[in-house]
């Protein structure tokens, strides 16, 4: 995500001028680049060609078998039960850390005593492990002694305690909720950063012309925020989509896959089955469904980024 | 009276209904606080609690009576140093190595004449979006032909590849903000390119390099499935492995579990509350003013 905001300075300054010093400089990346290209361009390419073998680590199999893998794969119900989990996963988490997130960005933007020591409160959800936030709301979130439970019961929310993570039906709105809790001032001080970029004048002037707060948002600041916006949701959604870490601590998938996802149910073809073909196969179908959600975003914003030029 | 009161500053005049709308804010910022602090507070509470009190009927908010069993459990019975230790040493080198390469190859891109550059942040970019899933296959059969497995090497050279695009994005926008005048001065007077980086950039731009690292070594000490994958031996398996399998057979020892999160969070949160203000601009590619 910072990537995203440096991606729109480096427009408005490539302008610059350069010094030249051609021969050696493409020597000081080999490193950064060689190290990228063996952990990541090179695994992806050998995730391709194991996708199409029979690959297992507990049996000498080991051979070109075609396309069957992926055959296989959209036969197969675990898999688009898992896929269908990681798209509700992606889009509500999405949807609701975008707009709670802006909320307390608008909160942010205002000038009040204190506002320094929220602001560094809201980086604590962002720094804790996800691993220790799992653990943190499966604490929360327990059946018999977790608080949420306990707390919603006195507020006569509910009269008998819900089985959280541990029922079909609540599981996957809990991880839900837990990335939520997790994510959302992150995405709040990235929408901060675009709010404020907004200058304050514009406000002032829809004031001034009779404009009351609802409309100053609708009307003025919303439209400029949208770029920003929509690129703090795209690497979002791109980042949910590959969700691991919360839902194999907290589930590991379960109850009755209730809250698979295609990262978990991938690494328990990899690690579990030791299916590494077949592994291969899933992760590569997900890297290309990552592909189309960057290249759907990317084509909108194109096109709106068109319409703000004309 | 003074000129001021004849003159209104045009805030006043731009929010008629201050007071309302003062309390509306000043309500949902403690909201804020809340959703931010109040689960680490639970953590940090439960973490001081007696087992008994914790599978009572009716949860208690502060630890009364206080006990630290959970700590002494975590260190004595479950060895939580020996993670702490691997974590310390994965994410301490990765996050050094990141930095040097990183901060190299952003130089490079920054100030150096390089066809192509934007096709390099580009590539760097999206290679940063791959889903990690997708290569911890591959990688784990490159390890284990390599004899890699359960060593603090696979877990340093991942973790160093995995921060490098954050690091060079970041770091390539600090050194685009630093006066190419000085480069030129330095160049009109005889210096080589690296002796520029590391005589005048580094030394100018270390508070964001120091704060890029910060940043990079949280995203190592937080990694989990490349930890989880690569790693069966408490010798070498990180905090969040450790963390993750804290449980045992017949039920979930949330005592523990809480005292660990607190004791792997709680120099995060430190250092965060510390550096806060350079981490946001950080993060935000320093569009958040005061």
């Amino acid at each position: 995500m910072p990537v995203a905001r440096t991606l729109t300075q480096v427009h408005v300054e490539s302008g610059m001028r350069f010094p030249r010093w051609r021969p050696g400089a493409w020597l000081l990346l080999v490193p950064a680049l060689g190290a990228i290209g063996a952990v990541s361009v090179y695994p992806v390419l050998l995730g391709l060609w194991l996708s199409f073998r029979n690959t297992t680590l507990s049996s000498p199999d080991d051979a070109f078998i075609g396309v069957s893998n992926y055959q296989q794969l959209l036969a197969d119900g675990q898999f688009w039960n898992a896929w269908g989990h990681t798209i509700e996963f992606t889009g509500a988490s999405t949807l609701l850390e975008t707009i709670i997130g802006l909320g307390m960005a608008l909160v942010l933007t205002e000038r009040f005593l204190g506002r320094g020591i929220v602001r560094a409160a809201m980086l604590i959800p962002w720094a804790i492990p996800t691993v220790v936030t799992s653990k943190m709301f499966g604490w929360l979130f327990d059946g018999q002694h977790g608080l949420v439970n306990y707390l919603a019961r006195i507020f006569g929310l509910i009269h008998t305690n819900i089985n959280w993570y541990g029922s079909p039906e609540f599981a996957l709105p809990t991880i839900v909720m837990a990335d939520v809790w997790k994510t959302t001032p992150f995405m709040a001080l990235l929408l901060l950063a675009g709010l404020q970029t907004i200058p304050r004048s514009l406000t002032e002037a829809a004031s001034i012309d009779g404009a009351n707060p609802w409309q100053q948002f609708w009307m003025v600041r919303f439209p400029l925020l949208a770029p920003s916006l929509l690129i703090a949701a795209m690497f979002r959604a791109l980042d949910a989509f590959r969700i691991f870490d919360l839902v194999y601590v907290l589930t590991g998938g379960g109850p009755a896959d209730s809250t698979e996802v295609l990262s978990t149910l991938t690494y328990k073809n990899l690690f579990s089955a030791l299916q590494f073909g077949y592994g291969s196969a899933l992760s590569t179908l997900m890297f290309v469904t990552e592909i189309i959600i960057a290249v759907g975003f990317g084509i909108f914003l194109l096109k709106r980024f068109r319409e703000v030029k004309l | 009276m003074s000129a001021s009161s004849v003159v209104r500053p045009p805030r006043r005049v731009a929010r008629p209904g201050i007071p309302i709308s003062r309390v509306l804010i000043y309500f949902c910022s403690l909201l804020i606080v809340i959703w931010s602090v109040g689960p680490f507070l639970w953590q940090l509470s439960t973490s001081l609690q007696l087992d008994r009190d914790l599978i009572g009927d009716q949860p208690k908010l502060l630890p009364i009576p206080i006990c630290f069993d959970h700590f002494v459990n975590i260190f004595v019975a479950k060895s939580f140093q020996r993670y702490i230790f691997n974590s310390l040493v994965v994410a301490g080198v990765s996050t050094l190595l990141c930095l040097v390469i990183g901060a190299v190859a952003a130089y490079a891109l920054a100030r150096l004449d390089i066809r192509g550059r934007f096709g390099v942040l580009g590539f760097v970019l999206a290679v940063s979006m791959f889903p990690q899933i997708a290569v911890v296959a591959p990688l784990y059969v490159l390890a284990s032909n390599l004899g890699w497995l359960d060593t603090y090497r696979v877990l340093i050279v991942v973790y160093l590849a995995l921060g490098l695009p954050f690091v060079i994005w970041v770091l390539f926008g600090h050194f685009r903000t630093i006066p190419t005048t000085l480069d030129e001065a330095a160049r009109l007077d005889g210096a080589r390119p690296l002796t520029i980086f590391f005589r005048i950039i580094v030394p100018i731009a270390l508070p964001g390099i120091v704060t890029t690292g910060l940043l990079s070594f949280i995203a190592a000490w937080n990694e989990f499935m490349f930890a989880l994958a690569f790693t069966s031996d408490i010798d070498r398996q990180t905090v969040p492995v450790g963390i993750a399998n804290f449980t045992d057979l017949h039920y979930v020892p949330w005592g523990d579990i809480a005292a660990a999160s607190v004791v792997v969070t709680f120099p995060l949160v430190a250092l965060v509350l510390i550096f806060q203000r350079k981490i946001i601009s950080g993060i935000t590619g320093g569009a958040v003013k005061e």
